[in-house]
């Protein structure tokens, strides 16, 4: 299983051909208590850098992104019940999709775990 | 540390010290939460009680050779009625332009010799020189400016808290002012706010305002409370926040703030725009300001489209999230009056996706004032 991360703060691992997608622990603290998510539905084409889902805070919307082209298998309807998972558990059962990828050297491209680490650092 | 541009309230150190999110509102550097997060600062506000930092906003003290001339040189500008405020009595009014289009909304203090106003921050230099152009040369307009905080401690438990401070305060009804010296400070204090709660603000100078701040943080019960969460709250209280709900654009009528317009004041007019007000009066104005019921469970957020079950477009959201206490999304916005009956289905575009609503009754949740 490897993980890479994105510099919208979205992380994406991959596991066996599948990869699942997230918004990382730093991006969950900027956010704040996250009142609602909406997940894209299964086999909806997304498309690296565009609009994937959305995760509100009492205070605003945000966009989350595709890190990578690919098609979406599954949103993940636990967030529908309980946004604040997004909160409590951001890199597990806080993830927002699971999607195939079309190019795995989208994925090779982005940042490792320790370049992830230097980046927000560097914020 | 910090946006050197930005200004500073007396309590910035303070906001810096308990680990605030600093961000810039209305040219100050003012703190949006705390560590406690703006869902539980909300809460915590509707449970026990919050402390929040209002000294950004503009305190005003408008003096003449009498009050009466004082009184009478201020209703020329809102459509309040302020003859009618008994002294230590508080008033909610606006200042109107000749299109009965709303420059500001402020809280007008009666005292014995002179008014007291609180007008908004983003709004101070405009009303100031607003002031300047239009009251007679004989009343005097003294901005405290920087030498004096303003906080407002809200909440059930709010009474209770400050009566420890300042036995009085227990007693004091809503709606009215007067001034005190709390642990040997003078300060000025009103049975007011901007929650739907029970609570105080107190006007306090500037060389005090952190060591106030202090003692009532010190109190059990009390939590400091960020900006983020005083939106919330006045949302869910159905409040309206001036340069979103009400602007140049919106007229009182249209706010549905007719209850701040006396018989009198109605009939009378004298004031900018009063043949704008008397005609929405009379004839009913084309819009009207509502609350606005998402079904689902998507916040539908400033700018949100708001259509007929046919897809035509009939107002705007105007302030939209999700309520703590409601336990979900609540707005509110204009519709044009032929959808504004409570119950009434609207659908509001969201994302390009069309989601039910209903108009709703306001406030979402219910205030609490003191009732004596």
């Amino acid at each position: 299983m490897t993980i890479r991360f994105t510099k919208d703060h979205e992380w994406i691992k991959l596991d066996g051909g599948v990869a699942t997608v997230g918004i990382t622990d730093y991006a969950q603290n900027a956010l704040g208590d996250v009142v609602f998510v909406e997940v894209p539905d299964a086999g909806k084409v997304l498309e690296q850098g565009k609009d994937a889902a959305v995760v509100e805070s009492v205070k605003a919307a945000s966009e989350i992104y595709a890190p990578v082209d690919g098609t979406v298998l599954e949103g993940n309807a636990a967030l529908g019940d309980d946004p604040s998972l997004v909160n409590t558990a951001p890199e597990t059962d806080g993830w927002f999709f699971k999607m195939s990828i079309k190019d795995m050297a989208q994925f090779e491209a982005l940042m490792d775990a320790d370049a992830y680490k230097s980046f927000t650092e560097g914020l | 540390m910090g946006d050197t541009s930005l200004l500073r309230t007396p309590l910035y150190d303070l906001h810096v010290e308990r680990g605030a999110k600093m961000v810039p509102f209305a040219g100050y550097d003012m703190p949006v939460q705390y560590p406690l997060g703006v869902l539980k600062e909300h809460l915590h506000t509707r449970a026990r009680a919050g402390l929040f930092d209002v000294s950004h906003m503009g305190q005003v003290r408008l003096r003449g050779a009498d009050i009466d001339s004082v009184i009478k040189a201020l209703e020329a500008l809102v459509p309040g009625d302020i003859a009618a405020l008994a002294p230590g009595r508080i008033r909610y009014t606006m200042f109107t332009n000749d299109t009965a289009g709303i420059l500001d909304d402020l809280m007008v203090t009666r005292f014995e010799d002179h008014l007291y106003v609180v007008i908004n921050a983003g709004c101070k230099t405009e009303d100031l020189a607003h002031l300047k152009a239009n009251l007679p040369a004989d009343i005097t307009i003294d901005y405290l400016g920087d030498d004096a905080g303003l906080l407002a401690l809200q909440g059930p438990e709010a009474a209770a808290i400050m009566a420890r401070l300042l036995p009085e305060a227990a007693t004091m009804g809503f709606m009215s002012a007067s001034t005190a010296v709390i642990d040997g400070m003078p300060v000025q204090i009103s049975r007011s706010g901007y929650t739907g709660e029970d609570g105080y603000e107190i006007s306090v100078g500037a060389a005090d305002a952190e060591k106030l701040a202090r003692l009532i943080l010190a109190q059990d019960g009390v939590e400091a409370i960020g900006l983020g969460a005083r939106d919330s709250l006045r949302l869910e209280a159905g409040l309206c926040l001036y340069g979103h709900d009400i602007d140049t654009t919106t007229s009182p009528i249209e706010a549905a703030l007719n209850w701040t317009i006396s018989k009198r004041r109605r009939t009378e007019g004298g004031f900018p725009g009063a043949g704008v007000v008397q005609a929405q009066l009379a004839g009913g104005p084309a819009r009207r300001r509502v609350g606005i019921q998402p079904e689902g469970k998507a916040p539908a957020r400033e700018h949100t489209e708001i259509q007929d079950l046919s897809g035509n477009r009939i107002g705007e959201i105007t302030s939209g999230g999700f309520g703590p206490t409601a336990g979900g999304p609540v707005a509110m916005g204009y519709v044009d009056t032929g959808f504004a009956a409570v119950g009434t289905d609207v659908q509001l575009i969201v994302r390009g996706k069309a989601m039910p609503a209903k108009v709703a009754a306001l406030p979402f949740a219910p205030h609490r004032y003191f009732k004596g």
